[in-house]
């Protein structure tokens, strides 16, 4: 089985500016997090804001550099990969369709961009690829002449979609693709997304808040808080067992359609996260239930799961 | 007993061009969550809107009814309207960053509401700021009044606003999809308040949200609402348990059940989105995405009673419902 992402000790920190004279806070956005993806199956994370997600979605398509650590993808170092090559190979699929497409210019325009910007193509071939991925999509070959305005939600996401695919990539970043969608419209995508990774033989990284919507497409997931991976496994054994206490937390807080049962006490308290701020030892222990004193001062490391994958966590 | 709120026929047109809300009969019993669900754009805000008196200039808005606590709300002033928002009745938005001013610190916005409303001290005010923002679960409330809203977490600054919506102690609170914008684990949180809020001060809650996990857990009613109409209501365990429309039924195969889910099985979805309903429409606004619509869909829709205090409108009768495949 081939691996398709393959990211070592990746870590990236900031520096935020605290106030006028105050001097500048480090924040570290994502902290030694490795994990691969084998070709053909999906990675979903999750975790609240301010994790380190979209951080990480940034770090693996190249428009962030990192402090330390890398990727590899597709057996090519990230760092070594010029725009044109990572273009290629990786391409996003980001949150809000009203913001990441150009307002200005005609949705066959939006989709032919990634083939203009390599310089390689004819005028009748990008004409014949934008066509043909977007009735791919779904798209009537009408909605090409049209401007982002005078679509709907549902159809600016699947324009974002053929944008990210002509070029044929082996590997899609999605950011929170569905957020920003009904969920009549939300479940078109998801189902569109599904069948797209059948037929075209695509990885995808689903970056999600949403747990339900994780676990619909993903075959393996893993849990992020502030920074790091505390929890990675098979989805199914994941849903089923979770094992580190934040990633039951997550699991609780999913509101299903099951009338009567009431709205549950995840048990986090009021304090939030604070990325500039991280508390020593075990890093989610001022939310945690179960927390004991070896949490306040010692950090877990990584240990092998129970049924697979990796937790992070002294009592798991 | 009359309802807390009863609104018959509310009507709202957009410069006589777009129907936003088409005739819809709602109530709100003292002590209770309704839920208004539906997807965007199919008139749930403008009706939150509407019984608030908050309707942008150019809206045309018209009713058989509108009272609140046994007042006619259709004949009362901009001056009387104003006078109960925020005391009797209050709001609370999606986005809380937007609806507090950032040019004040929250002890200020929170005071002024109290201050305007009734004739207490700043002091007072301020104290009963305090008080609140502890009922709401804010940690060192004190501190909090000399801070400006950009300083407060998204869960922060929306428990903020339910503070301030309460400062003058409402009958009901409109809140317009409270959680949206916020964490799961936050949106838990902000939802176990106000269910305590309910049971504590007998808080009326009208719920707008687009989300049936919020609703299954919240709501004690569910009104259905599909461009401008209410297509279904019910209490929301038959709701659950027997939907009627055709609409209601898609909404729920839509939504992914964490520990349910058939992965490589599709979900459920609602072809289409919502169409845009031009004064004089006539018939079934969701004939156009509906798999069981025929010619009859055209004309005018019967209500149809499936239970105790369960309706919906739609040709089919609720024995040709339950022929149908299950949703």
């Amino acid at each position: 089985m081939s691996i398709a992402i393959e990211v070592t000790n990746l870590r990236r920190e900031f520096a935020i500016g605290a106030g006028l004279f105050a001097p500048p806070r480090r924040v570290i956005a994502v902290d030694d997090v490795s994990f691969s993806v084998p070709t053909g199956s999906v990675l979903g994370i999750v975790g609240e804001s301010g994790c380190g997600k979209s951080t990480l979605a940034r770090l693996i398509l190249g428009l962030l550099r990192p402090t330390s650590g890398g990727a590899v993808v597709d057996g090519k170092r990230l760092a070594d990969l010029d725009r044109k090559a990572r273009a290629q190979l990786i391409q996003p699929v980001f949150q809000d369709p009203f913001a990441s497409l150009n307002p200005r210019r005609r949705i066959n325009d939006i989709v032919a961009l990634p083939l203009v910007a390599q310089g390689t193509f004819s005028r009748r071939e990008i004409e014949r690829r934008v066509a043909r991925i977007l009735e791919r999509v779904g798209l009537a070959p009408e909605m090409g002449e049209r401007m982002p305005a005078q679509l709907s939600g549902g159809q600016r996401q699947r324009v974002a979609i053929a944008r990210a695919l002509v070029l044929e990539p082996r590997i899609v970043i999605c950011d929170e693709p569905t957020s920003a969608l009904d969920v009549s419209v939300q479940a078109q995508i998801l189902n569109l997304l599904g069948d797209l990774r059948r037929d075209l033989k695509l990885t995808y990284l689903f970056i999600s808040h949403n747990l339900a919507v994780v676990e619909h497409l993903a075959s393996e997931v893993a849990v992020m808080y502030l920074g790091r991976i505390v929890e990675r496994s098979e989805t199914d054994a994941l849903f089923r067992n979770p094992r580190h206490p934040y990633t039951r937390a997550l699991l609780d807080s999913v509101l299903t359609p099951e009338p009567g049962r009431g709205v549950p006490d995840v048990g986090l308290g009021d304090t939030m996260p604070d990325p500039a701020n991280i508390p020593p030892g075990c890093r989610f222990h001022p939310r945690c239930r179960i927390a004991v004193e070896r949490c306040r001062t010692e950090p877990p490391v990584a240990m092998v799961r129970q049924g697979g994958g990796m937790v992070e966590c002294h009592l798991a | 007993m009359s309802a807390l709120l009863e609104i018959d026929d509310l009507a709202v047109s957009f410069s006589g061009r777009t129907a936003a809300v088409r005739g819809i009969s709602l109530q709100v019993e003292k002590g209770e969550t309704h839920c208004l669900v539906g997807e965007s754009g199919c008139g749930k805000s403008v009706t939150a809107l509407a019984v608030m008196g908050l309707l942008a200039r150019g809206a045309h808005r018209s009713a058989t009814r509108m009272s609140f606590a046994g007042q006619d709300l259709l004949s009362l002033s901009d001056r009387g309207m104003a006078h109960l928002r925020g005391n009797r009745m209050s709001m609370i938005f999606q986005e809380p960053m937007t609806s507090l001013n950032p040019a004040f610190t929250v002890g200020s916005q929170m005071a002024e509401v109290m201050t305007r409303h009734r004739r207490v001290s700043r002091a007072a005010a301020l104290e009963r700021a305090v008080e609140l923002m502890g009922r709401v679960g804010i940690t060192a409330p004190g501190m909090r009044l000399g801070q400006f809203p950009h300083q407060l977490s998204g869960g922060l600054r929306q428990r903020v606003m339910i503070a301030m919506a309460l400062m003058c102690d409402p009958q009901l609170l409109v809140a317009d999809e409270p959680t949206t914008a916020l964490d799961v684990t936050v949106q838990a949180q902000i939802l176990r308040l106000l269910a305590s809020l309910k049971r504590e001060f007998g808080l009326a809650i009208l719920l707008i949200t687009h989300d049936l996990g919020i609703v299954a857990r919240v709501a004690d009613r569910v009104s259905v609402m599909y461009a401008g109409e209410v297509v279904e209501r019910a209490p929301t365990a038959e709701l659950f348990r027997s939907p009627q429309h055709p609409y209601t039924r898609g909404l729920l195969s839509c939504v992914p059940v964490p520990g349910k889910i058939q992965r490589d099985r599709p979900l459920g979805s609602i072809p289409g989105v919502v169409p845009t309903i031009a004064p004089g429409f006539a018939g079934c606004a969701f004939r156009s995405r509906c798999a069981y619509a025929d010619a009859s869909c055209e004309y005018e829709i019967p209500r149809r009673s499936a239970g105790a205090a369960h309706d919906y409108l739609c040709r089919l009768a609720p024995r040709e419902v339950a022929a149908l495949q299950p949703a």
